[in-house]
Parts: C-alpha cells; structure tokens; sequence
C-alpha cells in the first residue's frame, strides 16, 4: 500500500509538469486551430537553458527563471512571426509538418550549441521537503508539483480576468467575429505561442531539475500528446486532470509490471498505448467537443 | 492537365497510355539504358546511394498512395517498413525460405499491421490520425525490442542476401538491379492504381470523405485498402533494406525517417507519382551531400557539428518549401515547362 501511495504521490508531482506542457498545446490549438508537434522541443530547449544559466554563467535560480522566460518569449515571437504566420490558411498538413520541421531545427540547434552529453543541475533548484506518514515526496518533483500549480492558476487567471485572456477566448469561439470587432488576430496568435513557449520551458527547467538534460527531453512533448488526447484537444480542465491521470497512471503501471518484463521501458510506452485506446473508444477525449461536420 | 500538342489520341489503348508520343518513348528508353549502365561506370558508392534512393522511392510511392492520394496521413511508416523487414528477416534466416517467398510474405504482413493500426482511421482523421500513427510507429518498435526469441532485440539479427539458384546477389550491382527492378514495376502499379476506380475514389475521400460517403463510396473499404496497399509498399522497401545489409536491427527505423517520408512527399508534390519520385531522389542526394560535407565540418568547428547540420538541413528544406513552393518540386517542372512550351508568350502563362 505504501509502495501504491508512494508512485502515486510521485507520479501526481510527474503529472502536474505534463499538465503545464500539455496546457501550452491545448493554448495554441485553441486559439489558432494548429497542432503544434514542437511543444515538447520547447521543454528541451527550455531545460538546456535552465542549464546553461544555472551551471557555466552560475546565476542565482531566480534570475535564471526570469532570462529563460525572457528567451522563451522572445523565441515565440520569432517562431510564430516566421514559420507559423506564412501559412495562415494553408491545409492542417502543412502547418503540422511545419511545426515538425521547427521540432527538428530546434533539435539540430540544440545539439550543435549544447552537444551530445548529458547535462545536469541536480541539486540546484530549491527544494522542499514534506513527509506524510511513510510516504516521501521527493524533493525535485515537490518543487515541480508547486511551481506547476502556480502557472497553471496564474494562466487560468490571466484568460479570466484580463483583456488579452478574454481575446484569446474569444478567438477560440470565433475568428470571424472577433476580427470584425477589432482585435488583432496575429497578436492573439504571438500571444498564445508566447505563452506556450513560457510554459514549455518552466516544464523544461522542473524536469531537467528531476531527470538531467539531454535532447531526449524532447520526448516528453509525445507524452503532453497523449495528455492532451485524453482530455480533449480543447479543454484546458480536461488537460489539467488528464495530465495528473497519466502522470500517476504512468508511473504505477511502471512500478509494477517493469520488474516483470525483461526489457522494462514500458513508461515510454504507456502514453502511445493510452492514445491508442482513447483514439479507438473516445476519439474526443474525456473533455473534449466532438466535432460535427458538414458538407 | 494540359494536351501535349500534336497527339491526337484517336483511340481508347491511345488515351489510356501512359507514354504517349515517341519523345517520351526515347526518354523512357534512354532511362532505362542509362540505370541498365549504372554500375559500368559507377563506384559502389554511388551504387550504394542509388539502392538507397530505390528503396526510398518504393516507400514514398506507398506513403503517396496512403496520404497523398487517399488523405490518410501516416507517420507511422517506418514502423510498417520494420514491419516488412522483421517478417522478410524471421522468415528467410530462421525458418530458411527464399528470399523470394519471403518478400511477398512480407508485403502481406506488413499490410495487415497497416489494416490494424489503419482501423481508427475510420473515427478520425488529420492531427488524430498523425498521433494513432506515431503511437503505431512507437508500439511496433517496442515489440521488436521485446520479442527477443524472434527478432534478436536491441542486438539485432543476421539477414541472409537473396539469391536466384545458386547465384546470389552479393555484389552492389546486382542488388541495385533487383531494387530498380522493383521500384520501377512499384512505381508502374501505382501509376495504374490511381487511374482505376479504387484510385478515383481514393482521390475523392482525401477531397472531401463526408461527400465521398454521399456519393457511395465506401469509406470504411476505401480507407483500409489504402491504408493496406500503402503498408504493402513499406514492406516490400524494409526488406529490401535489411537484406541488402545482410543485417536487421531496431536503429534502421528511427522515427525521423517516417517524418523525412513525409518531407520527400512535399518536396516532390503530393499526390503525384513523378512528385514522390523527384522528392525521394532529391532528398537522399541532399542526404549524401550532408554526409560528405559532415566529416569536414566536425572537423572544423565540433564534433556534433554535423549530426547537428543534418538535422538542420532537413528542417530548414522542409519549412522554406512549405511557406514558398507548398506544391512541391514536380508543380514547379510543370510551370517552367509550360513556360518554355508557350515561349516568346509566356510571361503571362508562367504564374
């Protein structure tokens, strides 16, 4: 039973941080209808940065959290205004495939500016420790838990009560309509890459924190997919709650069938294997509007 | 599509040739003697790039069928192609068949996986469809690595070369006799396949599937097939590929392949059979250019430097066609054909 709690509680703090990643997706999908595949590169690129400020500049971690958010807006300026922008009306396919090639140009850029090694800053971040009964949460991903669950409540406060969050929503509903009553979609557009960029890289710095930094980070974008399947491409509370399910799901079946199979390895499974089952029995996940088409 | 001036197609075998006048005959058969010429005065390493470009142009023509004709996006075509090449690779060196039973065994079973993983195609379609495929892709590598009786695991296993009687196709050159071979009567059924009903239909479920379903055609039948006969192609290239390396293991599948595939199609043009081609055959050669400049460039400036250029170098192709030619390399030959068709009048025709 402990050992049940135990992978739980860690897998709750796991699944807050893909919840963050998995919110910068649903953002973007929500405001401009495009799926964007590079959201688990912008966790890499985010977790690199953390590095570099934090071990070979060896600037305090507060002053890290602000110039990797500065770069990470920055970043999503540019993104948006020079690969996303030409292809306003283009087919899904193509701006799919172009936030593929973005995922790849990033990648490359990772390698050549930070190499192949791994990369740690254990111990760096500040870290909190708390004891329920037998149960230890460990320190990294407490710290992941709470910063998590302040970004997500500070997001969620920024669409309810200010005036950017309020067009961001309404861009959602529809475009039509908030283009004729005056509000620039492209900045609506910038905005929700920004974001989804600052999310990506906080998520970045939190598991860098936990797991170390190699461009292999990346792969947690796939698990945000598979977050964001489950709750529903377009719910912010369904990506929120999908992203804690997983994380804990993850990490129990983990825990218990790993020893059992020789190769191990199932926990970079499991997400393809939740997103096959919710792509056959519930196509819209457990949040998420189905779609009505007309001809 | 525009009538070649001077063929009056006077019949129904003259309408439905593929090759319609002499021109493209001569064409035809100087390609042809020049492939048949390759290996006189290639180097193996030459003959080596143009078996891989082989083997990429069966592929790609697969994926074209599956997602340029028919719509169904596929990121999961490595995966159908490891698929092909575990099947190719179990049979011929465990269970001792030829590699010419094995190939078609292959092509099957790679089609039924395509079947299987194609099925919740009939639910969703476009980012939904690109995320079932990647899952595909993602699973099947992991049974691969699990299923270490059969498949050797991460450790990979010995592939034996194929061979006619007692002569076997060791050398380069005759190995890339067999891929061309097969690329072109591939590249041939394709060509065929869209011009039948099955190839009108598909065309009509990638424009619009609800209409299409209107019409009556049969969604459910329609998608599948595509989704097999595309699977089937992917087979038929991963054992070509691990019986030319005499060697099968998980690392000759890696995912960025299945998007590279899907790169060739827009580079080349979707939809179009000369367009797989023409991305397939540029994409490897701008591969190989990357090989070669990479050693120099790690030595230059680091060493990841040219893991980092290939990567690079891809992303940026794909992103800088997507915003200024989205139709691809085979769109653009049209144009600056029909420009020098309409010569001393053209400037208005060109775009």
């Amino acid at each position: 039973m402990t050992f049940l709690l135990q992978l739980a509680v860690t897998g709750l703090a796991l699944g807050m941080v893909y919840a963050l990643v998995a919110l910068g997706f649903v953002i973007i999908l929500k405001c401009s209808h495009t799926f964007n595949i590079a959201q688990g590169h912008f966790v890499m690129i985010g977790g690199y940065l953390g590095y570099t400020f934090l071990v070979p500049l060896g600037l305090p971690i507060w002053t890290t959290l602000i110039l990797t958010i500065l770069t990470a807006v920055a970043m999503g300026l540019v993104i948006e205004r020079l690969t996303i922008r030409p292809l306003v009306g283009q087919p899904d396919l193509a701006v799919i495939m172009m936030t593929i090639a973005l995922a790849t140009v990033l990648e490359g850029l990772a390698t050549l500016l930070w190499g192949a090694e791994y990369k740690t800053y254990h111990g760096l971040l500040p870290t909190l420790n708390l004891k329920v009964g037998e149960i230890s949460v460990p320190p990294e991903s407490l710290i992941g838990l709470v910063v998590s669950f302040v970004c997500v409540v500070l997001l969620l406060l920024l669409f309810r009560f200010t005036k950017i969050g309020l067009a961001m929503r309404a861009t959602a509903e529809d475009l039509q309509v908030v283009q004729s009553m005056g509000i620039k979609a492209t900045s609506v557009y910038a905005t929700s890459w920004i974001i989804a960029c600052v999310v990506g890289v906080i998520g970045g710095i939190l598991l860098g924190g936990v797991s170390g930094i190699s461009v292999h980070l990346s792969e947690v974008g796939l698990k945000a997919f598979a977050v964001v399947l489950l709750g529903g491409v377009n719910s912010i509370g369904g990506a929120i709650l999908a992203g804690i399910i997983l994380g804990i799901l993850e990490n129990i079946a983990a825990g218990y069938l790993d020893p059992l199979l020789p190769g191990g390895g199932l926990a970079n499974i499991f997400p393809f294997v939740v997103m096959i089952i919710v792509l056959i029995f519930r196509p819209y996940g457990l949040f998420g509007l189905a779609r009505i088409e007309r001809i | 599509m525009s009538r070649r001036f001077g063929t009056f197609r006077e019949s129904y075998p003259q309408d439905m040739a593929i090759l319609q006048s002499p021109g493209q005959w001569g064409i035809f058969f100087l390609l042809i003697v020049f492939l048949a010429a390759c290996p006189l005065f290639f180097s193996e390493r030459i003959l080596t790039v143009l078996t891989m470009i082989g083997i990429a142009v069966i592929s790609v023509q697969g994926l074209n069928i599956l997602t340029g004709y028919c719509g169904q996006i596929s990121m999961g075509h490595v995966g159908f192609m490891a698929v092909g090449a575990y099947v190719s690779a179990i049979l011929t060196a465990k269970l001792g068949w030829s590699f010419w039973a094995a190939l078609p065994c292959a092509a099957l079973a790679a089609g039924i996986a395509g079947l299987v993983f194609g099925l919740p195609s009939l639910k969703i379609k476009g980012f939904y469809l690109i995320m079932a495929t990647i899952a595909a892709h993602f699973i099947i590598i992991w049974l691969v690595l699990q299923l270490r009786g059969l498949t050797g695991g991460a450790d990979g296993m010995a592939v034996p070369k194929p061979r006619i009687g007692s002569f076997i196709l060791q050398s380069k050159a005759s190995y890339f006799y067999l891929v061309t071979i097969l690329a072109g009567l591939f590249t041939y059924f394709a060509l065929n396949l869209i011009r039948t009903r099955t190839g009108r239909a598909f065309v009509a479920v990638r424009d619009n599937d609800l209409a299409a379903e209107v019409m009556g055609i049969n969604l459910w039948r329609y998608k599948l097939e595509a989704f097999f006969i595309g699977c089937v192609y992917a087979g038929v290239a991963g054992s070509l590929l691990v019986h030319y390396y005499g060697f099968a293991s998980a690392d000759q599948f890696p995912f960025m392949d299945s998007v590279w595939y899907i790169g060739m199609l827009i580079v080349g043009g979707m939809g179009s059979i000369a367009g797989a081609i023409l991305g397939a055959v540029s994409l490897k050669l701008l591969d190989e250019l990357v090989t070669v400049v990479g050693p120099f460039l790690s030595a230059a400036v680091a060493a990841q430097a040219a893991a980092a250029l290939a990567l690079i170098a891809r992303g940026l192709i794909i992103i800088l066609f997507l915003i200024y030619e989205p139709r691809g390399l085979e769109h653009r030959f049209e144009l600056i054909k029909a420009y020098f068709k309409l010569w001393p009048f053209s400037q208005e025709e060109a775009d």
